[in-house]
């Protein structure tokens, strides 16, 4: 099975994403990481203005069968949070890199950027 | 040791199926996806394999002396053709098992046929061997968990699909009955239950020629993951989770399961449950509703409004059908009857919840 690894982000091992966007980034899961979940009915995720560390847990997602902890692939301070995730979880599984998106953060290091994985690497990790 | 594999993994995997181990077992665990799965068999039908389930044959003049003696119920209550709901026990009364025990409705004497869980059948196995020797009964046991292949239709539509696929003839099979019959030309034991609260049937057929019944069945095919909702929405049981001789030790009391039991039978464990009926337990399974976002988990502690210890969770998940968090788990009996509030402690964090008994959907 493949899965969908867009080139314009970056990725940890433990399946998030993150673009950067000017000052902030967003940060998500991979397509690859719904679909290990199957049907996602909850997430639980920081609010504004608290802070995030690189490759610490910042939240839980749950599907009917698992619970996952959450990886932030950056350090930073969390300037948005999707609140529509709440209502309807399962924009995870229909759209984990576009309307199912997490967080968005004010990164404290920029070179925390140079660790996480190019989309050639991640996709050999999972594939 | 490798897992064993049911006779149609190689189709499961055709058909892009998720896999997971389950009682040394290789299973599909989901097809399509669970909530998916899960709403098929509650409004239509779904079609799961379930070759992981044991079968242990019993049979000749002492069949029904030995199954008395090792299952809590009592077996002379069928007939042929009938199935029954029973737990083993050990000495002290704690669930070693569940299981379904068929009288096999033919005319060559009592024959039992009984569906021990998955991993389960080589242990029950040697139970009934050994207990059958140091009693000196007359009796063939055999392990023919490799020889019969195990598939369950589930639904409100199982009725019709499965008259389709057997000429009609299961339409002669009443609930918690048993026949031999053909489906698609190939012969098999096909009885009215199941284990999501749905209407529908199970059959056992041939290991070899499962491949045909399988294909009989035009509907949904469905993995362990809706298995496991289905029935705990319903507050059936998981062997393994729900009780466990090592880890979550527990009598057919405590499993609010006291109606497999007859007292009036001299079984393994009789004379602990006749004390802990008399005795009363100290705590109960029960189901549990957050009223908080969230979702309960297996192992999840629950405690009162002052966070003193109640009781744990032993399954839980959100209810596909519901749309709301649902547990299943043991609570002090006095403390914590149907309609107490609760707090379940979702990661360290007291979540509002309300005792219920279940089933948690009306079936």
């Amino acid at each position: 099975m493949s899965f969908d690894v867009p080139t314009d982000r970056r990725y940890l091992e433990s399946h998030e994403w993150t673009t950067t966007d000017g000052d902030t980034v967003r940060i998500g899961i991979t397509d690859f990481a719904q679909d290990e979940l199957g049907d996602v009915v909850f997430v639980e995720l920081p609010d504004v203005g608290s802070e995030v560390t690189a490759e610490a847990e910042f939240g839980v997602v749950e599907s009917i069968k698992a619970v996952s902890d959450l990886l932030s692939p950056v350090s930073g301070t969390v300037t948005a949070v999707n609140e529509d995730l709440f209502d309807a979880p399962e924009l995870l599984n229909q759209d984990p890199y576009g309307d199912g998106w997490m967080l968005e953060v004010e990164p404290s290091d920029e070179s925390e950027f140079d660790d996480l994985l190019t989309a050639d690497e991640y996709r050999d990790n999972v594939e | 040791m490798g897992l064993r594999k049911p006779p149609l993994r190689e189709t499961h995997a055709s058909r892009g199926a998720s896999f997971t181990e389950f009682g040394g077992w290789e299973m599909p665990v989901e097809f399509d996806s669970i909530s998916t799965e899960h709403a098929a068999v509650r409004e239509s039908a779904g079609l799961f394999d379930v070759s992981h389930m044991g079968e242990i044959e019993v049979s000749g003049p002492d069949a029904t002396a030995l199954l008395n003696r090792l299952t809590t119920n009592d077996v002379t209550e069928l007939d042929p053709g009938d199935t029954q709901y029973a737990c083993i026990t050990d000495a002290d009364g704690i669930i070693l098992d569940d299981t379904v025990v068929f009288r096999l409705p033919d005319d060559a004497g009592p024959r039992y046929l009984f569906v021990p869980n998955a991993g389960h059948d080589e242990e029950m196995y040697e139970r009934w061997v050994d207990h059958r020797d140091e009693r000196g009964l007359d009796a063939t046991v055999r392990n023919t968990t490799e020889e019969w292949a195990m598939l369950a239709l589930q639904g409100p539509d199982a009725t019709n699909l499965a008259a389709d696929a057997t000429n009609g003839a299961t339409r002669d099979v009443d609930r918690f009955e048993a026949s031999f019959l053909e489906v698609a030309g190939v012969r098999s034991l096909a009885s009215r239950t199941g284990y999501t609260g749905e209407d529908g049937f199970e059959f056992l057929c041939p290991w070899d020629e499962v491949e045909t019944v399988w294909s009989a069945f035009d509907c949904q095919p469905c993995g362990l993951g809706a298995r496991d909702t289905l029935r705990l929405e319903m507050g059936f049981l998981l062997s393994g989770q729900d009780f466990d001789p090592e880890d979550e030790p527990r009598t057919p009391y405590e499993a609010g399961i006291a109606w497999t039991v007859d007292l009036d039978t001299s079984f393994v464990g009789r004379d602990a449950l006749e004390r802990v009926e008399r005795e009363g337990i100290d705590e109960r399974f029960r189901g549990v509703r957050l009223l908080e976002r969230g979702v309960p988990r297996h192992g999840y502690e629950v405690v009162d409004a002052d966070g003193d210890h109640l009781g744990h969770l032993t399954s839980g998940t959100m209810s596909p059908t519901l749309g709301e968090p649902i547990g299943l788990g043991y609570l002090a009996a006095d403390e914590a009857p149907p309609g107490t509030r609760v707090r379940v402690v979702v990661r360290g964090e007291p979540k509002q919840a309300k005792v219920v008994s279940p089933p948690f959907i009306d079936k």
